[in-house]
């Protein structure tokens, strides 16, 4: 199973629900960060041994001596990514996204592969949990193709989950594709309750079964708990503005382990969740 | 004219909050909320819209069954699994690279734009606003930003108005670049939380690479005062000019409930710190020699 957490604004707490929920469960878990622009959840498990791998993806190189400059590259490109300029074919590495049209529209074969570095994909086992997250390198703008390489190592077996971008773009829509079900964290604020809606209707659109954790429940007002009463979304979880919790999780030390009896919420909400994707609640 | 953004790299920091502050301050600014997918400064300066357009960003294929043979040619040359085996575009996965298109021998697929979303020009009492809202599920975020930032220095060279603050997006990806390329100043509103600093050290690896000055200031920077002195020292040592800290204040929330900003709202040391920042950030824009345009 694929539990995904997500929201639609940043800070909400994604991160606190997707490990608190990992180190609460007994069974083995496979914890994937695809907020790879900022990610965050390695910095709550002490990882004494990570492995590494750098991750690659296709861009165009052109031969010189075999280019007749026809063009015919830079008529396919939709992205502005390869263009002839005076006597040359200049590529642009960074607007490339590696469809290899260019290639295959080469009549010559002056084209051939090379890479451009989309990040790093790390991975640790910590206890009964392996954790996997990418890096994105900085100066690298699309997160889309290094968050599906990412989450190629999700195993079938077992349960997996995924802590996602903020958002309702591209990066969170990557992240939430193919999970068998989505937790929206949000906080009852006017902006939290805004990006909240937003998040519903790409969730929605995706037809994948989802509930909400609202954070620092008594901080704003009641308007969220009203949307989702109105709206029929399960509300799976309510999390207290403590500043213990803030504490925790400013020293980058799980919540679960500063307040130990916490561990029930989480445990609930794993069981909440998988009752609500049996009576598949859209 | 100048143009300062807001980021954070991580999520929920601050940025909106603090725009909302400065858009208040200013008495003389073009105000643009770039986090274009998940947009929240409407919120509080309450724009009254007077321009709307539409905005089309890439184009997707589309694949017309009557005159499909279910060849399979474009299943072979789609990089993005975007062709499903009954012979339909999955306009999710369609990255619009046109190759299906080119590669259909019966003429079988249209590619067309698409509207990706709305832009507007607003009328604020903070003064004229640039906003958008992407669609649901929609891409080009990178785009659409570059675009709200054209629309504002237009009108700012228009309007003879010296500043434009930019509200930025979370995270290290397009939006963001798009964000800041070309930007005279970025502030960088961070927490004292190891995942705020984390997340601050790679934004700031983004700055230097794209060679824009970059400052800081950390929010709620009580909830843990050692990192708060960690950033502080991090800041130093890598030529990020400090403006300031902003206290853990419920008011914050209070004035977003009341939709108001917390210069409105307020008039205590957290409303009083955040003018501070403000007047800090406008001696380091001053300091900058103005871009031609």
């Amino acid at each position: 199973m694929i539990i995904t957490i997500a929201s639609g604004k940043g800070g909400t707490g994604k991160t606190t629900v997707s490990t608190s929920l990992a180190l609460s469960l007994e069974q083995k878990v496979c914890l994937v960060d695809c907020d790879v622009e900022e990610p965050n959840a390695h910095i709550f498990f002490n990882i004494q041994e990570s492995g590494k791998e750098i991750v690659n993806t296709f861009v165009p190189f052109v031969e010189k001596e075999k280019c007749n400059l026809c063009g015919a590259c830079e008529d396919l490109c939709q992205f502005n990514a390869i263009a002839k300029i005076g006597k040359s074919v200049m590529v642009f590495p960074e607007m490339c996204h590696s469809c290899k049209g260019c290639m295959m529209v080469c009549e010559q074969d002056a084209i051939k592969e090379a890479d451009r570095e989309l990040g790093v994909i790390e991975h640790a086992q910590i206890d009964n949990i392996e954790l996997v997250f990418g890096k994105l390198r900085v100066g690298e703008p699309m997160s889309p193709p290094l968050i599906k390489r990412v989450k190629k190592k999700i195993k079938s077996a077992g349960i997996n989950i995924i802590d996602a971008p903020p958002g309702t773009s591209c990066p969170a829509i990557s992240a939430m594709r193919d999970s068998d079900f989505v937790v929206l964290v949000t906080e009852p604020t006017p902006f939290g309750l805004n990006d909240l809606i937003l998040a519903v209707e790409v969730v929605r659109l995706l037809k994948i079964p989802f509930g909400i954790v609202i954070n620092r429940c008594d901080a704003g007002d009641n308007r969220t708990k009203k949307y989702a009463e109105k709206q029929g979304i399960p509300i799976l979880l309510e999390l207290a503005d403590k500043r213990k919790i803030a504490e925790a999780y400013s020293r980058g030390e799980p919540v679960v382990h500063a307040m130990p009896e916490m561990k029930k919420e989480f445990n609930d909400l794993y069981h909440r969740i998988v009752n609500s994707k049996l009576k598949n609640v859209n | 004219m100048k143009e300062l953004v807001i980021i954070s790299g991580k999520g929920g920091t601050g940025k909106t909050s603090l725009t909302a502050s400065f858009a208040c301050l200013a008495h003389n600014a073009i105000i643009i909320d770039a986090d274009v997918d998940a947009a929240d400064l409407h919120l509080i300066l309450k724009p009254e819209i007077l321009k709307q357009e539409e905005f089309s960003g890439g184009s997707k294929a589309n694949i017309d069954k009557n005159v499909c043979t279910k060849c399979s040619a474009c299943i072979e040359v789609c990089n993005f699994d975007a062709v499903t085996d009954d012979f339909v575009i999955d306009a999710v996965e369609c990255e619009g690279c046109k190759l299906c298109f080119e590669f259909c021998p019966e003429n079988a697929v249209k590619f067309s734009r698409q509207i990706c979303g709305e832009w507007y020009i607003s009328d604020s009492r903070a003064g004229t606003m640039i906003h958008a809202k992407l669609g649901i599920a929609q891409e080009n975020s990178g785009m659409l930003v570059s675009l709200l930032r054209r629309e504002a220095q237009k009108a700012a060279r228009q309007k003879g108005i010296p500043l434009i603050i930019t509200d930025g997006p979370p995270g290290t990806g397009c939006p963001v670049i798009a964000s800041v390329t070309g930007a005279d100043a970025v502030l960088i509103i961070t927490e004292p939380t190891l995942s705020g600093m984390h997340d601050m050290k790679r934004v700031k690896e983004l700055t230097d690479l794209l060679k824009i000055p970059a400052m800081f200031c950390i929010n709620k920077y009580d909830i843990n005062t050692e990192i708060t002195e960690e950033i502080q020292e991090f800041g130093s040592e890598h030529g990020l000019k400090f403006l300031g800290n902003i206290p853990y204040d419920s008011d914050l929330t209070k004035a977003m409930l009341a939709q108001k900003s917390l210069v409105e709202f307020s008039d205590n040391d957290t409303a009083k710190a955040v003018k501070d920042i403000w007047k800090n950030a406008g001696n380091f824009l001053a300091g900058l020699k103005d871009r031609l345009m």
